[in-house]
């Protein structure tokens, strides 16, 4: 802990690390999307003894759904199954009929039926929407620094510093995910927006603790190089960080092991959005406002930048 | 200064109590049965039901608006109420879309055929007599199973979701729906009063000229789905087009809408929906409510170990906070649901979070030597404008994802963002308001001598009292 601002370039590789799998398995996988976002039913059923899931495949394909995929969920005594198929309306004649076929296997638990049928115009809207709520959230959280900020020589660097770290983290959420999906079939739901919507606003409001010292201390005393003021700030906030963040992660580790299964992926990505976001706002955030203040942000990307321009008067 | 921070203490012993009194389950001590009519609202997935998104695809050439849609919403929320369900909701979402909540329904497969008829609209004579508004009648046009009354909603044989009694006198059908072309909130040329203006298509004039010309000074009766809305007085003849006088102002843009829907009896589809089973949320509850506990305890175990005077302080603080939120969740009222409750629980470590800043601040104050009190008073200030950048940052990402939820048609994403928000609010003023007054009690009644019951080292707070004692000498 003792010189953490004078190690950023240390931070910085290990960002790159953290995210470099997540942005692979983003490019060649992408995500899993389930039926939220793609349309389609999503229909848990629940039988009073264990069946096989071969026996509810074969019932649906015999009544015309050979797209139908099943899997056991939840504890083994609960006789739960997810099915996913193409768009099943409620209430519609098929339903009946689909539900006769599946209750001839085993007598159902009607009380445990759950059925979410989305439709693809939906599906497609909550696309759309997504991307602009993560957007919306980002320009409000952006604007709210540069305003609280606006007494330093650069409050819109806070802002954009905020929000540097607070994309990390989602990208590294996302990240996770895709993989969790690549490997484990785990899908993208709109719980799952709502979480990394969650996550983004956690980072930030982490980051604004730290960032906060930096301006209490850019004011105390003004004799310090800017490096010092943050390396100071983060080491004074540093416990508080840290403890914050236990008591989130206490709260989230109760309600993923012990909460049910509905919430449990929503929950896991919370937990990984908090771990990240505490890690982000300490290595990362604060490490940038050095960085850009002492010109290797721009030096970084003028050697891209300058190249062009230097090339031609050699070749005139 | 004592019997300012006393009086503080009052207050918030007082919210307190008035907080669980508010939250806890059962009558007991009920008052006027205020507590029975704000019950905890639980959402689907926690006591099963059914929400569908419903498409107005209205027929080729007819184009559907927001106050047609509003039309078709009222109705639907009568059917809806007809069928006995307790807190429905029914709301319309953009231009083409109704929104429909119907927590704990047995069986959500009738349920949609209900909600997916067309409307009936009829205007019936009513032999003179004067029908009022809720009668449930019985129309020449058609027993409800026999008669497919709307010919342009192809497939949907309207069926009343109550029938009238079997021996209730059949009134005569003059016009229905399709013989409505518009309709619309007017003023009266002469009185300036607003009324109910309408127009007729095609043959429906002549026979409504007929009917209207031999009945004038006579009621007769505006019906949808065979219960009155509305029984107007004939106070002249009427073909092309006529006004309705007579209805309250309030209620003018209200029946306006009901026609003009009732006219165009746009078919509706089942876009998305979603079904729980009452077990399998019952299921869910009670694993929340276990994880909400071990959360708690976890949480306050730590605060107390690491932070010892104070975290005790801000473990009952977060018990008030507890109380006050679900009190809150009644009283707005908020549908609570998984995520909900997640949210709920996400705000508890958030709402430590202001204790932890403050804390942490009173130590370093501690250890430039101020004095307990002083210490707590700098600890505090210093702390606040991180506090309040943090939430209000927060708060603004929940302010998004109510929006976002409004759109996906998703009590379960608006209701984590009202819980999160709510609670953030709440843990200001318990983390702030509450610890503070707490800690101030206890110096003041000289409870705390030594620094090492805020969380200083033994070696540490000895120094830094024999340190004062030098500097008081």
């Amino acid at each position: 802990m003792d010189h953490l601002a004078g190690k950023r370039h240390l931070w910085f590789a290990l960002s790159a690390v953290l995210l470099l799998p997540g942005i692979f398995s983003l490019i060649v996988h992408g995500l899993n999307f389930g039926v939220d976002f793609t349309g389609g039913t999503l229909w848990q059923v629940q039988f009073e003894q264990g069946v096989g899931t071969e026996q509810i495949v074969q019932a649906l394909s015999a009544n015309g759904r050979p797209e139908a995929t099943v899997q056991q969920v939840g504890a083994a005594d609960e006789h739960r199954y997810q099915i996913r198929m193409k768009e099943l309306r409620a209430g519609s004649e098929e339903k009946t009929q689909l539900t006769n076929a599946v209750n001839g296997i085993a007598p159902l638990n009607p009380g445990g039926e759950r059925l979410d049928t989305v439709g693809s115009v939906v599906a497609s809207s909550l696309r759309t929407r997504s991307i602009l709520a993560v957007g919306a959230a980002a320009i409000g959280i952006l604007l709210y620094i540069a305003w609280a900020f606006r007494n330093t020589q650069r409050p819109m660097l806070y802002g954009i510093c905020a929000i540097v770290a607070m994309l990390h983290d989602a990208i590294f959420v996302l990240g996770v995910f895709s993989l969790l999906g690549w490997f484990f079939g785990v899908e993208i739901d709109a719980l799952f927006i709502t979480a990394v919507l969650t996550v983004i606003g956690f980072s930030v409001h982490d980051t604004i603790v730290v960032f906060d010292r930096i301006r209490e201390n850019l004011h105390a005393d003004v004799g310090h190089s800017f490096e010092d003021v943050v390396n100071y700030s983060i080491a004074q906030t540093l416990v508080r960080s840290l403890n914050t963040s236990l008591t989130v992660i206490l709260t989230l580790a109760a309600l993923f092991l012990f909460g049910g299964s509905t919430t449990r992926e929503f929950v896991l990505a919370l937990l990984i959005g908090v771990v990240i976001g505490t890690y982000s706002s300490i290595f990362n955030a604060s490490q940038l406002l050095v960085a850009w203040e002492n010109g290797e942000i721009q030096r970084f990307f003028g050697r891209f930048t300058r190249r062009a321009p230097s090339a031609s008067p050699d070749t005139a | 200064m004592f019997s300012r921070h006393g009086l503080m203490l009052a207050l918030i012993i007082l919210l307190t109590a008035v907080s669980i009194w508010v939250a806890m389950p059962g009558d007991r001590w009920d008052i006027n049965g205020f507590r029975a009519d704000h019950p905890a609202r639980q959402g689907l997935d926690l006591q099963g039901g059914l929400q569908v998104l419903l498409e107005a695809r209205p027929p080729a050439g007819v184009k559907v608006d927001k106050d047609t849609l509003s039309g078709t919403r009222d109705t639907i929320e009568r059917r809806v109420n007809a069928l006995g369900v307790a807190e429905p909701l029914v709301q319309t979402r953009g231009n083409n879309l109704i929104v429909v909540e119907l927590p704990g329904i047995d069986d959500p497969d009738a349920a949609i055929a209900v909600l997916q008829q067309t409307a009936l609209l009829e205007i019936i004579d009513t032999n003179g007599q004067p029908l009022p508004e809720g009668t449930l009648v019985r129309t020449t046009l058609g027993d409800p199973s026999s008669t497919n009354a709307t010919p342009e909603a192809a497939g949907a044989t309207p069926v009343p979701v109550e029938t009238p009694p079997p021996d209730a006198p059949v009134f005569q059908t003059i016009i229905s729906g399709s013989d409505l072309s518009n309709a619309y909130p007017t003023s009266d040329g002469q009185t300036g009063q607003l009324v109910v203006g309408f127009e007729l298509s095609g043959d429906a004039r002549g026979k409504f000229y007929d009917y209207t010309s031999t009945h004038i000074g006579q009621p007769m009766s505006i019906v949808i789905d065979k219960r009155v809305i509305s029984s107007p007085q004939i106070n002249a003849a009427i073909s092309g087009q006529g006004v309705i006088t007579g209805v309250p102002a309030n209620q003018v843009k209200d029946l306006a809408l009901q026609l003009k829907s009732g006219a165009l009896s746009v078919p509706l589809e089942v876009v998305s929906s979603e079904t729980v089973g009452p077990s399998l949320g019952q299921d869910s509850i009670d694993k929340s409510l276990i994880a909400g506990a071990i959360g708690l305890a976890s949480v306050a175990l730590f605060m107390v170990l690491y932070y010892r005077i104070p975290g005790v302080l801000s473990v009952i603080a977060l018990l008030i906070y507890t109380a006050i939120t679900f009190a809150l969740y009644k009283l707005i009222p908020i549908t609570l649901t998984l995520p909900g409750i997640a949210g709920f629980i996400l705000s508890i470590g958030m709402a430590v979070d202001a204790n932890v800043l403050i804390f942490a601040r009173l130590k370093e104050e501690l250890r430039t030597g101020k004095t307990v009190a002083q210490a707590i008073e700098a600890g505090f200030d210093h702390a606040w404008p991180s506090i309040r950048d943090s939430n209000i940052s927060t708060m603004i990402t929940c302010i998004i994802l109510y929006w976002f939820g409004q759109f996906t048609g998703a009590t379960i994403i608006t209701g984590f963002a009202l819980t999160l928000f709510i609670g953030v609010a709440v843990s200001l003023f318990s983390a702030i308001t509450v610890t503070r007054t707490f800690l101030r009690l206890l110096v003041d009644a000289g409870f705390v001598r030594s620094s090492w019951w805020l969380g200083l080292g033994r070696d540490e707070a000895a120094f830094l009292a024999q340190q004062r004692a030098m500097g008081a000498d």
